[in-house]
């Protein structure tokens, strides 16, 4: 799935890497916790999180995530917005909560970490 | 970007890109029992002029769609693609550097090349020059985009170029306490850092992680510390230190779960007892010693070998 169908799916609006829409998206994790999101999300997955401080992006820098959403419709101060860009870390923002958010792209295919590693 | 200066790039790039990284996998095979009769359906269903013959993962051979030509003129009956197929079939490793690619592709005047596993020569995929150039082209679009030019910067097998029995590189990074807002640019620098040498991605992914996760815990806990970071060709050893209030229990801030962290820490998605386990997980090996009233010293060892082994599960 193209970072783009995550946006369309989402309803979501781009804050950061619009040239990385292209970008494709293997698997997801949603988790308001960034030791669990460091502990079991894989490279190149998607990060839903309700929490929007710099901490977010640090984390997808260091665990090599492919992007980040925020749910129900918060967004980063712009600082942390121009950390993502330097970092090249795309970041969208949903107006859906959490749950709904994952729901709707688990049903169009896009899975967990811990089921795409069963399936590699 | 001067032309020229574009020129060398090209030319660096075929050294740094391997063969592995352009070559098209989910190639199309066909197995050494199949009959030459149900090549034609293959080959035209696939739009393709030749394909790999694969028996049980290995190569075998290959087959082209001038072999079929031959076959049907000849008008013989049909049999096994095995024997109709050239053997000793020309390949590539896919990690070697596109500039054997291209040598080779000059030499046999071949339009492709299957590419096949060093280790166990299984079959990876298929390289034609289009992917090459697909392959350089996109390298090149990609470092424009990228602010961190990490190939300008990277020191391609860093440690073969240098003459000395031993090679050590030493790194290290000033942690500020309690700076919630700057925590994580040690790790961060080190990160890049080990991205120009050219490690492993997985290996330099656990030292971020680990690295990242002690550096939270000098940040919550202490008003601040080092970390110093050795480099070696097979290991890298990490030593996060404080001169904070230390652990009075050592086994048990080790229990996943178990913390001690301030609410505003765990709001932020931190605290929540999981960092040494984290820290664990990534290592080969990690050792924490404190004195409560004199600070904490964390080592975190990651092998070359199992770091690049698999992701941090």
């Amino acid at each position: 799935m193209k970072l783009k169908d995550i946006q369309r799916i989402l309803e979501a609006e781009v804050l950061a890497g619009a040239d990385l829409l292209d970008e494709d998206v293997v698997m997801a994790c949603g988790s308001d916790l960034m030791s669990d999101v460091l502990s079991f999300a894989k490279s190149a997955s998607l990060l839903l999180t309700g929490l929007i401080n710099p901490q977010v992006v640090r984390t997808a820098e260091m665990a090599d995530l492919a992007a980040i959403c925020f749910v129900r419709g918060k967004k980063p101060e712009q600082e942390t917005i121009r950390m993502a860009e330097a970092k090249n870390i795309p970041l969208l923002t949903t107006p859906l909560p959490m749950f709904e958010s994952c729901g709707r792209l688990w049903r169009q295919g896009l899975p967990g970490c811990s089921e795409y590693e069963k399936r590699g | 970007m001067a032309p020229d200066s574009k020129i060398s790039k090209i030319q660096e790039l075929i050294y740094e890109i391997s063969v592995g990284q352009v070559m098209k996998k989910n190639v199309v095979t066909v197995g050494p029992q199949t009959p030459m009769s149900q090549l034609r359906a293959i080959l035209l269903e696939k739009r393709i002029s030749g394909t790999p013959v694969v028996e049980e993962d290995k190569l075998v051979g290959i087959i082209s769609l001038e072999d079929f030509i031959r076959w049907l003129a000849d008008r013989e009956h049909d049999c096994p693609i095995s024997e109709k197929m050239s053997g000793n079939v020309r390949t590539l490793y896919a990690d070697e550097p596109l500039t054997q690619a291209v040598n080779k592709f000059e030499r046999f005047g071949f339009g492709r090349f299957p590419v096949i596993d060093r280790k166990n020569n299984k079959l990876l995929g298929i390289v034609t020059k289009g992917d090459i150039i697909e392959g350089l082209l996109k390298k090149l679009e990609i470092d424009y985009h990228q602010e961190e030019d990490v190939y300008r910067h990277r020191v391609t097998h860093f440690f073969e170029d240098i003459l000395a029995d031993k090679v050590v590189l030493l790194f290290q990074y000033d942690v500020v306490g309690h700076d919630f807002k700057r925590a994580g640019e040690g790790a961060s620098r080190l990160k890049a850092t080990l991205r120009r040498l050219g490690l492993d991605p997985q290996v330099i992914r656990r030292v971020a992680i680990a690295t990242y996760e002690a550096e939270m815990n000098v940040i919550i806990y202490a008003d601040g510390g080092k970390i110093r970071v050795r480099v070696e060709p097979m290991e890298i050893f990490i030593k996060v230190e404080d001169s904070g209030p230390g652990i009075p229990d050592v086994e048990k801030v080790l229990q996943p779960g178990y913390s001690t962290a301030p609410e505003w820490v765990r709001e932020l998605g931190f605290g929540a007892g999981m960092g040494l386990n984290n820290i664990l997980k990534c290592a080969s090996k990690m050792d924490l010693r404190s004195v409560v009233g004199k600070g904490t010293q964390l080592y975190i060892r990651v092998s070359i070998e199992d770091g690049a082994k698999s992701e941090t599960d």
